[in-house]
């Protein structure tokens, strides 16, 4: 874990990333199986244990998921790797969205536009009701916390349905709840 | 993406975008979808609802996180590229740092067993988030050209084929995706022939 690379190796990652960049449709975590096979099998700068680890600690954390990528080139190559893999990652996917989204706006009126974010729109909230099973499933799979998990979820959405409370005051309950053995 | 109405509340400058988007970030455990949508739109109304969710939709079919896609849009609309770094980088650069320091003194922390149940705490408010914000986009979808019965049916198949079937996310983006923007021609079209 973070020994050094030769700069070839390093400028390899980088370009690795750059294409992986414009593959990651839903999001950076689709192209983790690519990036396994990379790092892991391919090249053998990390092992499995070390890669789930980069996954854990990335959702554990605060911030974008995407965060995991970085942590994966910091495993690699310490900080370098780590700005390596962040910009190889971001660059081609954020400057193509940023032409998109510019391109979209001026021709917000144009009926294929308003076709494509009213066609969209039901798949979006579709997948955030799967996002939010597919988080809330360990809890309910798990028998020994399962209610008090569930009631945590459960007031969770009803202050945020109700209130403004800002969401860092439920997460810190949360915490809270769960260092002290209740989820 | 449609810019604010006149009387929306908006940023001040790409500072102001920069450090906004560090609070929001720095809240978002376990994904900052849900916070976004709960600082950019229930709490500073820089954005409507049916906005957010437009923005999120077209953020959803590009390639990168979804997240960093929103935030650069938002960004964009309000101060350009400068706005779209601003926003970029409050959304990644406290968390960077953060990650970094926690991935360097992981094989200490890992062994508590009282961080382990605070990670699953926070792992299940965090899941409470997203369920209340896919509640709240619900809503939007009643203003929807396509109706509440095409609507309700590409939800579900969406919902079915990630939960039920685990379908790829990008094949169920670009596979319903196509068949949602079809469907939604053919309704717009249909409604302004009919008037």
């Amino acid at each position: 874990m973070m020994s050094s690379l030769p700069l070839a190796d390093l400028s390899d990652l980088f370009l690795r990333f750059l294409m992986l960049s414009l593959l990651s449709i839903g999001g950076a975590m689709s192209t983790a199986p690519e990036m396994h096979r990379f790092l892991v099998a391919e090249r053998g700068w990390l092992d499995d244990a070390e890669f789930t680890t980069a996954i854990a600690l990335a959702q554990a954390a605060p911030g974008p998921n995407v965060l995991f990528v970085p942590v994966l080139g910091f495993q690699v190559a310490g900080v370098l790797g780590a700005a390596a893999a962040l910009l190889g990652i971001l660059l081609p996917s954020t400057l193509l969205s940023l032409g998109v989204s510019r391109w979209g706006a001026q021709r917000r009126d144009a009926p294929v536009v308003r076709a494509f974010t009213a066609g969209l729109a039901p798949v979006s909230v579709g997948l955030v009701f799967a996002t939010g099973w597919l988080l809330s499933l360990p809890f309910i799979a798990a028998p020994d916390h399962r209610l008090g998990a569930l009631a945590l979820i459960a007031a969770t959405m009803v202050v945020t349905l109700k209130t403004r409370l800002a969401p860092i005051w439920m997460i810190v309950v949360g915490a809270t709840v769960g260092a002290l053995g209740g989820v | 993406m449609t810019p604010a109405a006149p009387d929306h509340p908006r940023p001040r400058s790409p500072l102001h975008l920069f450090i906004a988007f560090t609070v929001l970030a720095l809240q978002g455990f376990g994904g900052v979808l849900a916070v976004a949508q709960r600082e950019l739109v229930d709490r500073r109304r820089w954005m409507t609802r049916e906005e957010f969710v437009d923005a999120y939709s077209v953020a959803q079919l590009l390639p990168g996180p979804n997240v960093v896609n929103l935030s650069l849009m938002l960004g964009d609309r309000f101060f350009g590229w400068r706005g779209a770094f601003a926003a970029i980088s409050g959304m990644l650069l406290a968390p960077l740092v953060l990650v970094i320091v926690l991935a360097a003194s992981y094989n200490q922390l890992a062994g508590f067993p009282a961080v382990a149940g605070a990670l699953r705490g926070m792992g299940a408010v965090a899941a409470g988030l997203i369920l209340a914000m896919a509640l709240k986009m619900l809503g939007t979808l009643r203003r929807n050209p396509l109706g509440p019965v095409l609507c309700a049916l590409l939800g579900l198949t969406t919902l079915v084929a990630v939960t039920v079937f685990r379908a790829p996310l990008a094949w169920v983006v670009i596979g319903l995706g196509t068949a949602g923007w079809c469907i939604a021609r053919w309704c717009i079209a249909r409604r302004e022939h009919g008037r």
